[in-house]
């Protein structure tokens, strides 16, 4: 068996040498390149183009604006489609726009022969606008008055939702209850993944095929048909490596246009690469949000009645919109389900850079403002911060009342054991108390509870196809998509252990391809292994049964007595060696009487969904004349139910920490308050955790199996991000006694705090 | 632009070819000798994903004009596996040490872990993380990089 193996990855080999082709390492000598031209204003009508001396320079060979393209809008957010009319995605922009909503909004486009003359070109375009005044913040577009950033949504809410369970207003009437309120503020931030947002495009025939850095290739098609107003069937899209994604590419982002684009030069090839500051600018990004929390809470702790209203900052294009608060605000919910619960959630437009899906959709920002708000009430009864969690955090059994999701499995106190252990924390605890002086010490704490597919908010469908080779090794085909997380080598794993064959013997077909690929939706939601491990093994079963009934043709036997292990066809009681694999699979391709083509395909509909967990516990130094913080040591302890490969999880631990520690201490997107254009775009001015930045990151497992998981395992890719920021926080506030309610606990910040606080001069 | 001829050694080979003197060298690696282990992250010398040695000494190739390497040796990611195509020992390291997600960054790093592994003295893991700080990676948070780094730098000492 090598489920539960730290096997390495697949594809480590060609990812080590060099030999892993990604995107812009396919594209074809003598292709075209496309650049784009940005908007300099942040909201405002585009009046005219000057292309004139644009169209001189050498080498160009055609200018498209926004008054050409096709009079479609179309909606970008990676998710399943919905055929019911009120769950489907905003459609609010086109290929290109007239009305831009943001400062580098796309208003046209330049095909040259060499991407020096698209630039030179893209020098000399004029553009005249009639500009608009620009609204920034969500207060600001939701005042009276405020501009109109889309025609269909006045008032630029795009989405207000709210729910209630038990009731609010008559459980707050209970005799000696606490009020601790607090508000709570997340900024907006960038993937970065290393790889830009990169594609290029073709015809074949009167057939569109874009190769492209996506996680959703098979959503990537549709939304294409959409943009382009044009049949599934003349899409085709290719998927090879991608140099990370984490929910940025699970957006259709150069593709659309990047298909029209090779239409309007007769099908020649196109490429559109987009350069890193147009990757921080115009692609996605982590939206901020604003949380206003109140808690009524009793004096042993428990709480009576829990409020919350959520904002959430969209930017210009709706994206994923609501999704994101909307899975906030539930996880408010979940994660402490005690007492009347009440919620509100806004998510508006403003005319910044569109936020959309990044790991975690929108709980790394209810996880920081949750769990400081813990600390908060924990600070204001005097209370152990531990012990109020452990009192009301969500228990085994529970179902939401919201979505039905129900805790199939949980190893939450184990992982708070364990993660307290290592730390320290009783000594600590007591070590830290009534200190004074410039260098402080802290521990905190923060934990979290993860859904680990869409179900029941979405469709969650994945399928598989296994083809049985001559030498009885198998063609591994997955819709979902590896990017980095490991998916291939856990899909491989499996297919091994279900099908009776050893890990070598798989082949897993890396690169999706829709002519070929079977379907699923992509790579988010920390669901693949839940999802599509589940189709893996429904289809491993199905070859497996295959397999064995051409067996039992051969050797004239019961296929009830028969068993495929390690590669044998053996009696299922005897365990004796009846035939190799490889003969039968010979036979089955060769037979003159009786050929085969062994091949499995199966979907798997997953109707269900479970919730993993995890903890974060830090101990800092904060220097406070410096303003800075210092992590000596942190570690993550999850649940995700039966770890599929040790070494992979890990890694994946790892990452999630490092982006949560950038998330607390560092990362922040900053644009002109006058003009809206993004200060930082760049790698120099956006501050992302280097080596040297990071300290050692350690990772332990719970491992309780989940009754519904393929292997017993849950989510794992997004959930280590999430309770990173908060644990240091908390851990601030446990050093100096300050409670800093929002994020990034960078020097520059911790200034103002500290002197708010009386710290520092 | 006229083509300007430049010799050079790449991967132990020598080399001529007639190169634009405005193209950067990885540029020229990528398109004209088709090294694709020489990624673009950036293209203005933050990432470090375009890592390459010139002279033994680590550049950020997006930044470094093809002209300039007139004369001198470079080596690529390509150049450390043998003829038969076997792998160094810091590669091995990167997969055994599970040092590889995305993989998009992996050429870079292993790049820039070259001098530390090459180097006489030894290297603490607070000075390789900074000597490993010019390149990012948003997938391992560096852990596991550091780790396939250090075990190759003190295997290759024992060795000595
Ligand atoms: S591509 Fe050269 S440093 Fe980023
Ligand atoms: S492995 Fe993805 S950026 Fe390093």
């Amino acid at each position: 068996m090598v489920v539960g193996k730290p096997v390495e990855r697949v594809d480590a080999f060609d990812k080590v040498t060099g030999r892993a082709k990604y995107t812009a390492d396919m594209f074809p000598e003598n292709a075209l390149i496309a650049k784009v031209l940005h908007s300099t204003i942040a909201n405002g009508m585009v009046i005219s183009f000057d292309l004139n001396d644009a169209l001189k320079v050498p080498g160009v060979v055609k200018i498209l604006t926004c008054f050409d393209v096709p009079d479609i809008q179309y909606p970008t957010p990676g998710h399943p489609w919905s055929t019911e009319k009120k769950h489907q995605d905003i459609a609010d922009r086109k290929l290109l726009n007239t009305h831009v909503r943001f400062y580098g909004d796309d208003i046209a486009v330049v095909i040259a022969e060499t991407e020096l003359a698209a630039k030179r070109a893209l020098d000399l375009i004029q553009v005249k606008y009639e500009e608009q005044k620009a609204v920034f913040t969500v207060a600001d577009a939701m005042a009276p008055g405020a501009p109109l950033i889309h025609d269909e949504k006045p008032g630029n809410v795009i989405v207000h939702s709210n729910y209630e369970f038990g009731s609010f207003d008559s459980a707050i009437t209970e005799q000696g209850l606490i009020k601790v309120e607090g508000t709570y503020h997340t900024q907006q931030v960038q993937h970065c993944h290393i790889e830009n947002a990169s594609s290029f495009a073709y015809m074949e025939g009167d057939r569109i095929t874009v190769v492209s850095s996506t996680q959703i290739p098979h959503i990537v098609r549709r939304i294409c048909t959409q943009a382009l107003g044009c049949s599934f069937g003349s899409i085709r899209i290719i998927k090879p490596y991608i140099g990370g994604g984490f929910g940025n590419k699970q957006d259709a982002l150069t593709e659309p246009l990047n298909a029209w684009l090779t239409t309007q030069v007769g099908g020649r090839c196109v490429g559109l690469f987009y350069t890193r500051e147009e990757t921080f600018v115009c692609t996605r990004t982590r939206h901020a949000m604003d949380f206003d929390i109140t808690t009524y809470v009793r004096p042993d702790g428990s709480f009576a009645a829990r409020r919350i209203v959520a904002y959430s900052n969209q930017g210009a294009y709706a994206s994923h919109a609501h999704a994101l608060v909307a899975n906030a605000v539930n996880a408010f919910r979940m994660m402490y389900p005690v007492g009347a619960i009440k919620g509100d959630a806004y998510t508006v437009y403003t005319n910044i850079q569109t936020a959309g899906a990044m790991r975690a959709y929108g709980i790394p920002q209810i996880g920081f403002a949750l769990e400081a708000h813990i600390d908060d009430i924990a600070a204001r009864l005097k209370a152990d911060r531990i012990a109020l969690r452990q009192k009301n955090m969500m228990q085994l059994g529970y179902v939401d009342p919201g979505t039905t999701i129900t805790c199939h499995s949980t190893g939450l106190q184990q992982c708070i054991d364990k993660g307290r252990k290592f730390i320290h924390w009783d000594e600590k605890a007591k070590q830290y108390e009534h200190q004074t002086g410039s260098v402080r010490h802290g521990i905190g704490m923060a934990i979290f509870c993860y859904k680990t597919g869409v179900y029941p908010i979405s469709l969650e469908t994945s399928a598989c196809r296994m083809v049985l080779n001559q030498d009885g090794t198998v063609q591994l085909q997955m819709g979902a998509t590896e990017i980095g997380q490991g998916a291939d080598t856990v899909f491989s794993q499996m297919c091994a252990d279900t099908v009776g064959i050893p890990l070598e013997s798989v082949h897993v077909i890396s690169t999706q391809d829709t002519d070929i690929t079977p379907y699923d939706t992509g790579a988010y939601a920390s669901r693949q292994t839940y999802v599509c491990g589940m189709a893996v093994k429904k289809t491993g079963l199905s070859l497996k049964r295959k397999i064995l009934e051409f067996a039992a043709f051969m050797l004239h036997k019961d296929v009830s007595d028969l068993d495929l292990k390690d590669s044998w066809i053996v009696h299922t009681v005897s365990n004796e060696k009846l035939i190799a694999l490889s003969d039968v699979a010979m036979e089955a391709c060769y037979s003159l009487t009786n050929s085969h083509h062994i091949a499995a395909e199966e979907t798997h509909h997953c109707s269900d969904n479970t919730y993993s967990f995890g903890a974060c516990f830090a101990d800092i130094d904060v220097d406070i004349p410096l303003c800075k913080i210092h992590v000596n040591n942190i570690i993550n302890v999850h649940d995700s139910g039966t770890i599929i490969n040790p070494l992979l999880a890990t890694g994946q631990v790892h990452g999630g920490m490092s982006m949560g520690l950038g998330y607390g201490l560092l990362e922040q997107m900053l644009y002109d308050p006058k003009t809206g254009r993004t200060l930082d775009d760049n790698m120099l001015d956006y501050k992302l955790m280097t080596a040297s930045d990071t300290p050692e990151l350690n990772v332990q497992f719970v491992e309780p199996s989940d009754p519904t998981g393929p292997f017993g395992n849950k989510a794992l890719g997004e959930p280590p991000v999430i309770p990173v920021a908060p644990a240091i926080r908390n851990a601030l506030l446990n050093a100096t006694g300050v409670a800093v309610d929002s994020i990034p606990l960078s020097p520059e910040h911790l200034f103002f705090e500290f002197k708010k606080a009386g710290l520092i001069k | 632009m006229d083509k300007q001829k430049i010799t050079f050694t790449l991967n132990h080979e020598k080399r001529e070819e007639y190169i634009d003197p405005r193209a950067s060298l990885s540029e020229v690696l990528r398109g004209e000798f088709s090294l694709t282990s020489v990624k673009h992250g950036c293209n203005v010398g933050e990432c470090g994903a375009c890592t390459v040695l010139i002279d033994g000494e680590t550049f950020n190739s997006c930044i470094y004009l093809a002209i300039w390497a007139d004369g001198k040796d470079v080596l690529t990611l390509e150049g450390l596996s043998d003829v038969n195509g076997n792998i160094s020992d810091i590669q091995q390291a990167f997969i055994d040490e599970g040092a590889i997600q995305c993989g998009f960054c992996t050429p870079g790093f292993i790049m820039s872990s070259l001098p530390i592994i090459e180097s006489p003295r030894t290297f603490t893991r607070d000075e390789i993380r900074k000597q490993i700080s010019g390149n990012f990676c948003r997938c391992t948070g560096y852990e596991t990089i550091v780790n396939a780094i250090e075990k190759t730098a003190n295997s290759r000492h024992k060795a000595k």
